[in-house]
């Protein structure tokens, strides 16, 4: 019991503990959003491009989340506008936008030595870099992202389910595209400082995918989905203090050692009904 | 003097198109296309793969917009229709079954209309749901996974997501292909009464046999109307050669019309 208390008496640990508590329950819950949907893919590039963004912002002496936030959605609607006449596909379309908008922060940070510590973090995830400043920014991402979810939960299960047909009732269905990658590009900026940008997609998909596991109904997905999210990310960044890893690692690391858990369950299911009959 | 039409009445058309053009991008899927589905009509569109049907109905629905020319459901704009009005029934071909979805969750996906933001189902919906479930036989599978039930109750829990707003029209989009036959004759028999109720049907399929043995009115299409009309009428040889570009052979037999290709394959133990 001591070990679980102990770290909680440092303010930077409760403020990361915090930070992956939120970050973990709305990447929970978006998550499921983006699995479904197929855009697995997309969480990785735009943090990629978030990064980028964030660079130039901090060039220009701007606030990070401004620049990540710019960058973010100017990669949102570019890819969206390259995607649209159906000649390239959106993985292709992700793959080079987001790549030259990650490849132009990274040209600046080689060029300016300054830079380097906090890009690490970036990369990996911080627990130590979590200000109060960005537990605000994560809490209201949050707190903007469930409210969203809630009021909209039919619109997005019809059109991610059937989108034609959502059409057809009336679900006005590209301001729904529109107003998910902009939840997707908030979340995953919100949580830079805490996973990293390279683990951002796994926090996003890994929940989401252990729920799918789980059950077979849309609304126990979300559900469960939000709880792993938020039950790995507390964990995990516990794990990040014993073990002196860093954050975004080891919340990811211990997702999929809880999706692979996961698994296991079908086939445990099976062989205990077997055992009954 | 002239009757004023109203919207329910029944000389109003469900459909009208006037000299419509569809495309995509440069290419022309059918030009100057004029065609009027009565009110209460049970109507099948045939035509051979490419033809335009699913142009056609992509217009209808209000989801592709039109080149030219006017498409008009109850003497409203297509655009401007309440929605609830057309109830839709996809291909179950397009639909992804693997989707974390139950029949019950499928279904109230069409009570999106009300305008009810909360997630979960009131009583009200509740009951509705059960009643029209139990109504097309798919009651005791509503907790069902959506992979997990026959080839007929995946039809029918789409049917029945179409019909829970209790449409003027309803589309379907070939509800007759990948079921066997026993399950197409359900499914028109169960459209046939849905029919009977006062709604206006409208639906694509490649089988002429289901159409001339089960729908009262046939559109033979291909990039525009070839000819409509009751099935005995219009599936002729004229017709259908000209409709699908090749020789039909159809049959008389006892009351009913079968059609077949002209030139089946031979197989090596049936040459001479």
């Amino acid at each position: 019991m001591e070990f679980l208390l102990e770290p909680i008496e440092y303010e930077f640990f409760r403020h990361a503990l915090l930070a992956a508590l939120m970050v973990g329950a709305s990447g929970g819950l978006i998550g499921v959003y983006v699995v479904l949907r197929g855009m697995s893919y997309v969480g990785h590039g735009l943090s990629h491009a978030a990064i980028g963004g964030a660079v130039i912002g901090i060039t220009l002496n701007l606030n990070f989340y401004a620049g990540a936030c710019a960058m973010g959605l100017l990669a949102a609607f570019i890819i969206n506008k390259i995607t649209k006449n159906n000649k390239i596909k959106l993985d292709a379309a992700i793959g080079i936008v987001t790549t030259a908008m990650f490849a132009l922060g990274v040209a600046i940070v080689s060029k300016m030595r300054n830079f380097k510590q906090n890009f690490e973090a970036a990369l990996f995830g911080n627990i130590l870099g979590i200000t109060e400043q960005d537990l605000i920014i994560i809490g209201l991402v949050a707190l903007f992202t469930l409210i969203t979810m809630f009021i909209t939960y039919r619109t997005l299960l019809f059109s991610t389910f059937d989108n034609e047909a959502a059409r057809v009732f009336g679900i006005k269905t590209d301001s729904v595209q529109l107003l998910f990658s902009l939840l997707l590009t908030f979340s995953v900026i919100a949580s830079l400082n805490v996973i990293g940008v390279t683990m951002v997609a796994a926090t996003l998909i890994a929940p989401a995918m252990t729920a799918r596991m789980l059950t077979d109904r849309f609304s126990r997905m979300i559900m469960y989905s939000t709880i792993i999210g938020a039950v790995t990310g507390v964990i995990g960044m516990y794990l990040s203090y014993i073990f002196n890893v860093a954050s975004g690692t080891t919340i990811v690391l211990f997702s999929v050692l809880v999706f692979a858990l996961s698994m296991l369950v079908k086939p445990l299911r099976n062989f205990y009904r077997s055992r009954q009959y | 003097m002239p009757a004023t039409l109203h919207s329910d009445s029944p000389l109003v058309p469900a459909v009208k198109l006037t000299c419509v053009t569809a495309r995509y991008e440069q290419n022309v899927v059918f030009d100057d296309l004029c065609l009027e589905i009565a009110a209460g009509q049970f109507a099948g569109i045939v035509g051979p793969t490419a033809c335009g049907k699913s142009t056609l109905l992509k217009i209808i629905l209000g989801i592709h917009a039109v080149s030219a020319g006017q498409v008009e459901l109850y003497n409203y704009p297509v655009n401007k229709v309440r929605p609830g009005t057309i109830g839709y029934v996809p291909q179950l071909g397009s639909v992804d079954w693997n989707f974390p979805v139950t029949v019950e969750e499928v279904i109230s996906m069409g009570l999106y209309t009300n305008g009810r933001i909360w997630p979960w189902l009131s009583k009200q919906e509740r009951t509705c749901i059960q009643d029209l479930a139990h109504r097309l036989g798919v009651d005791d599978c509503l907790k069902s996974h959506i992979s997990d039930i026959s080839g007929g109750q995946r039809q029918r829990t789409f049917l029945a997501r179409a019909l829970i707003n209790n449409p003027k029209l309803l589309i379907l989009d070939e509800p007759t292909s990948g079921v066997d036959i026993k399950t197409q004759h359900e499914v028109l028999h169960l459209l046939s009464d849905i029919n009977r109720g006062g709604i206006t049907i409208l639906l694509t399929t490649h089988d002429l046999n289901a159409v001339a043995s089960h729908l009262p009115w046939v559109i033979c299409f291909n990039r525009g109307v070839i000819a409509q009309g009751r099935p005995n009428t219009i599936f002729t040889n004229e017709i259908l050669t000209k409709t699908y570009g090749g020789d039909i052979v159809i049959v008389k037999s006892e009351g009913h019309l079968l059609i077949a290709n002209s030139t089946p394959l031979k197989f090596i133990d049936e040459s001479p």
